[in-house]
């Protein structure tokens, strides 16, 4: 039945004790199974929002027979409302860059990169010198291991993996089909690890501490700690580490100021929550806490009452239009559709019930578009429309 | 062999061989799923996404042209959510399109009508996108009209353009919805690299991408009781045009074809296999020449391997990317050209007519031949050579327009003078047909005897393989020809650009010698061309290919140096291959141009 989890804060991620060398050489003379099975048991699943479990991932790769395989980080961080991958990158480097090592070594990769969102080229330089010392120290150790960085362009859809690759490549950044997946066929068709920044930090926590610290943290299904990028209206927005499971509620308790009307959880395609379902939503992957379960990549958008969701949601869905890459139907068309839909509604020149249409759209959208930027639009959608109608209206 | 896979579609089991997709198991089994951005020319897209099905276990939908079978998936094609969500994506689609039918050139052939038509869209309940739009229409090439209204984004062009082509004049440009099918710099298609081969067009789902039709101007000229208007017929429309009257692919409407145009009232109707054949004469003897200056003369400025200069979407290809190797190709001009220029000189005189009174018409399988009327050279008659060239596809409109009855017409027979052929004419439709028709004529001048093949069928170079080689040794040649005894005549066919390119590839880096080379702009030789009717694929192309060779093999004369007419006007008016005349009327040059 439901136990209540309070919000409890955590310091792992940004805690920097300067061993990275020495976890680093004792990770790398383990057994690779054994890390597999480690990493496996943390029950660690992706930070960048979709929640596929790590371990696995990385399992998939390492059995494949090929012989180049890539370890990529991804750090294109578009997600409105997201901010912490810059600071990972900012402030422990060494973390990221030490677990793509171990990961290569895992997978047998020589290559890792490090996609970086065009908008941070800011963090480029010195994120150059830490790679060249991160390098030094490999050749010293015997570990032929090498890291480049490239640099997104600002498109929002390269963030999804095979939209990624398809930009390394030199290509259109869309998504390709699935299957291949990326630890079968990933950059140039060859088996891919790719994790987002947060998760490498993550897995080197996992590996200095081992799985069971890991996995102590959180509830069922949501393990671990998780970095929450908090915005909008609050008193004290930044990045904080927190366990998962929390109920959005005790959230709401911490970063509110006090007239929070709904939280946006997961950023533009996430979902939004009104203030009467704050305390049977809890920030997780899955397990019910009184009601539902929200994933995230980390985003938390609070809105006071002084907040149109109309405004909200308009917002919204221009990103997507303008961020949809264009090649299939349901998003390219369906985003323009919604934009241009809601307006119609409100002012009047279509009926309220049109909105129904547009969220029978959505699920068509849900259920056909090609990747996930189509796919959840209707997240943000849906939850904006169905709580706040009125306002969509009037 | 890999073992079978078991995957159930609507409730029944099918054994099929791994790597199938759903779309293709479906297809096999008899069960239609629409589909838009698919092709079977081309690699999978997945990107309209009206091909969606339903797997047992899974939410979401999935794209059955991009989805492989997997052993137990169970498929269903034909659920509510399956319909709703397509029916949707009909209407988005439409929602964005100028769905404006009447006023469309493809009213009639159009998938997406097609598919509304199924889908039954009676009403748009969604907002009409194209008000919203800024729209072009790309009016500038002679041969292709680019209408983004009429566009969905399926990216069929695109990956023709590179896939096919080679030539990536057609890309993809911006994203979300100002996403569009565009150019370098979003230039006229007149002024990219476009080489008009219109495989676009071939490839086109909707209106967006149509040849410039040219149709009222022939009426306009058929009406005209000054005009004396005689029009010329390329050897793959017989083997098209039936497609378009109701037949099934493959079958050779020749006679019909000719009645057609004699209801339709032109003056003469002719042959663009009589100038194919003259072409073969003054080429083969072209590369005679060459052979004997590079060989004998030991001159360092004949250029070898030759290239063919037939396929006007090869000729400007090759001026945008390999300019430097335009002295390689052949000097001739393309048989429709070659008939143009005869038209108004050989012909008007032979007839007593004045040749500002000759309206000059080609029925052309092509749109690139559309560019290559129109192009500054071609006026060496005086006038210019050719004044209208329809596609097979405007040749079909003209006779539905005129009420004709296709199918019922009785055989007809071309005119005389510059209507006779032979045929090794006839199979310059095929790709490798040019080259097979060369070397029937260029190994019997040399050696007085034919060509060492059963039936004078050189089966090496047919076929559909993107590049095919072949090779004749040259024995016991008459006297004039002594220096080729024992020489490997090496040879070459590339059909697509994109494998014109491996060719041209090879020559650069001189990993071949070739000394002769054929090649067709586009898939099959002309009988796959931009202006053949719609739909197209491998199948209906390998029965074209059929057809033509079926012509051939029942032509009494098959050697283009034993048509009556061309030895008649060797004799009349030309006097002797590669000679004054010939220089003239039927030669001409080419224009390095850039690649932006």
């Amino acid at each position: 039945m439901a136990t209540t989890y309070n919000l409890k804060r955590a310091d792992f991620i940004f805690r920097n004790e300067n061993d990275w060398e020495k976890i680093l050489n004792r990770t790398l003379q383990r057994d690779k199974t054994e890390l597999i099975n480690e990493l496996i048991s943390s029950e660690l699943k992706g930070r960048g929002g979709a929640g596929f479990p790590t371990g696995l991932k990385w399992k998939l790769a390492s059995e494949s027979k090929v012989q180049e395989k890539f370890i990529i980080c991804n750090a294109d961080e578009g997600e409105p409302g997201t901010f912490k991958d810059r600071e990972i990158l900012t402030k422990v480097p060494f973390k990221v860059l030490s677990s793509m090592a171990i990961c290569a070594y895992i997978i047998g990769a020589k290559q890792g990169i490090i996609y970086l969102r065009g908008e941070y080229r800011f963090l480029k330089p010195d994120l150059e010198k830490t790679i060249s010392e991160f390098e030094y120290y490999c050749n010293e150790i015997n570990f032929d291991f090498k890291i480049k960085i490239f640099m997104g362009s600002g498109a929002y859809i390269c963030g999804e993996e095979t939209a990624l690759f398809e930009s390394m490549e030199g290509k259109r950044g869309e998504p390709r089909n699935k299957p291949p997946f990326p630890t079968n066929a990933g950059y140039m068709d060859k088996p891919t690890v790719i994790n987002n920044v947060e998760t490498l930090a993550h897995t080197f926590t996992i590996f200095k501490y081992g799985a069971t610290k890991f996995y102590d943290l959180g509830v069922q299904f949501s393990r671990g700690t998780k970095l929450f990028s908090v915005s909008g209206d609050t008193p004290k927005p930044g990045i904080y580490e927190l366990e998962l499971g929390m109920s959005l509620q005790d959230f709401v308790d911490e970063f509110g100021d006090g007239d929070t009307k709904a939280v946006q959880v997961g950023g533009a395609s996430g979902f939004l929550v009104p203030r009467k379902r704050f305390g049977e939503t809890a920030i997780g992957f899955r397990g019910k806490l009184t009601g539902i379960s929200l994933p995230t990549g980390g985003s938390m958008m609070l809105f006071n009452s002084s907040r149109s969701m109309f405004n909200v949601l308009d917002n919204y869905l221009e990103f997507f239009r303008e961020e949809s890459c264009g090649q299939c139907t349901p998003c390219r068309v369906g985003c323009q559709q919604l934009l241009i839909g809601i307006k119609a509604v409100k002012q009047g020149s279509k009926p309220a019930s049109y909105l129904d249409k547009l969220l029978k759209l959505t699920e068509t959208m849900q259920y056909t578009a090609k990747c996930g930027l189509g796919q959840s639009v209707a997240n943000s959608f849906s939850s904006i429309v169905e709580n706040f109608r009125e306002e969509m209206i009037y | 062999m890999s073992k079978k896979i078991n995957i159930t579609i609507n409730g029944v089991v099918y054994e099929v061989e791994p790597g199938l997709t759903i779309l293709e198991a479906a297809q096999n089994a008899g069960i239609n799923i629409p589909t838009l951005c698919y092709h079977k020319d081309l690699c999978v897209a997945g990107n309209c996404r009206v091909c969606v099905v339903e797997i047992a276990g899974q939410k979401r939908l999935a794209a059955s042209c991009a989805t492989p079978c997997q052993e137990n998936m169970e498929v269903l094609t034909n659920t509510l959510k399956v319909r709703n969500s397509r029916k949707h994506i009909i209407e988005l689609l439409l929602s964005e399109h100028n769905a404006d039918c009447t006023k469309c050139y493809k009213n009639g052939n159009c998938e997406l009508q097609e598919l509304a038509a199924e889908y039954k869209i009676m009403s748009q309940d969604l907002i009409d996108l194209v008000p919203y739009k800024d729209y072009t229409i790309d009016m500038f090439s002679p041969s292709i009209i680019k209408d983004d209204s009429r566009c969905i984004r399926c990216q069929r062009c695109v990956r023709t353009c590179a896939e096919l082509q080679g030539v990536n004049a057609l890309t993809v440009a911006y994203k979300g919805d100002k996403m569009k099918i565009s150019t370098f710099f979003e230039n006229s298609m007149n002024d990219v690299v476009c080489t008009t081969c219109g495989q676009c067009v071939n490839h086109c789902p909707t209106g967006a991408l149509i040849e410039k039709n040219y149709i009222e101007d022939a009426w306009e000229a058929i009406s005209d009781p000054e005009k004396h208007v005689i029009v010329q017929t390329a050897p793959a429309v017989r083997v098209g045009l039936g497609e378009e009257m109701g037949f099934e692919p493959g079958e050779s409407v020749t006679g019909k074809m000719v009645a057609a145009l004699k209801n339709l009232g032109f003056d003469s109707v002719l042959d663009t296999d009589f100038t194919a054949d003259l072409t073969i004469m003054e080429e083969g003897t072209e590369l005679l020449t060459r052979l004997k200056k590079a060989l004998v003369d030991k001159d360092i400025n004949i250029k070898l391997p030759m290239a063919t200069s037939c396929s006007p979407g090869w000729i400007k290809y090759i001026e945008h990317m390999y300019p430097e190797y335009l002295g390689n190709l052949s000097t001739c001009k393309s048989p429709q050209q070659m008939f143009g220029a005869l038209a108004k000189t050989y012909y008007a005189k032979a007839r007593k007519l004045d040749p500002d009174k000759i309206v000059s018409v080609s029925v052309m399988p092509c749109t690139a031949k559309k560019f290559e009327a129109n192009r500054p050279e071609m006026h060496d008659s005086g006038y210019r050579d050719v004044d209208i060239v329809l596609t097979t596809r405007e040749l079909a409109i003209m006779i539905k327009q005129a009420g004709i009855d296709f199918r019922k017409l009785p055989e007809k027979k071309f005119d005389r003078l510059m209507g006779d052929s032979s045929g090794a004419a006839v199979i310059f439709g095929a790709t490798g047909g040019v080259m097979e028709a060369a070397l029937r004529t260029a190994y019997e001048i040399v050696t007085g005897r034919e060509v060492p093949f059963d039936n004078l069928d050189i089966l090496p170079v047919r076929g559909l393989e993107g590049v095919r080689e072949a090779s004749i040794k040259i024995e016991k040649p008459l006297e004039n020809w002594a220096f080729l005894d024992g020489v490997e005549l090496k040879c070459a066919v590339a059909h697509g650009l994109v494998n014109a390119k491996k060719v041209m590839d090879a020559v650069k880096e001189k990993k071949a010698d070739y000394h002769f080379i054929e090649i067709m702009a586009c898939p099959g030789g002309c009988l796959g061309g931009g202006g053949q009717p719609i739909p197209t694929n491998p199948e209906i192309r390998e029965k074209r290919t059929k057809a033509i060779y079926e012509e051939d093999k029942n032509l009494s004369i098959r050697k283009s140096h034993e048509n009556p007419e061309v030895i008649k006007i060797y004799k009349d008016f030309l006097g002797e291959p590669l000679g004054k005349k010939s220089h003239e009327l039927l030669h001409t040059k080419y224009v390095a141009r850039n690649r932006y």
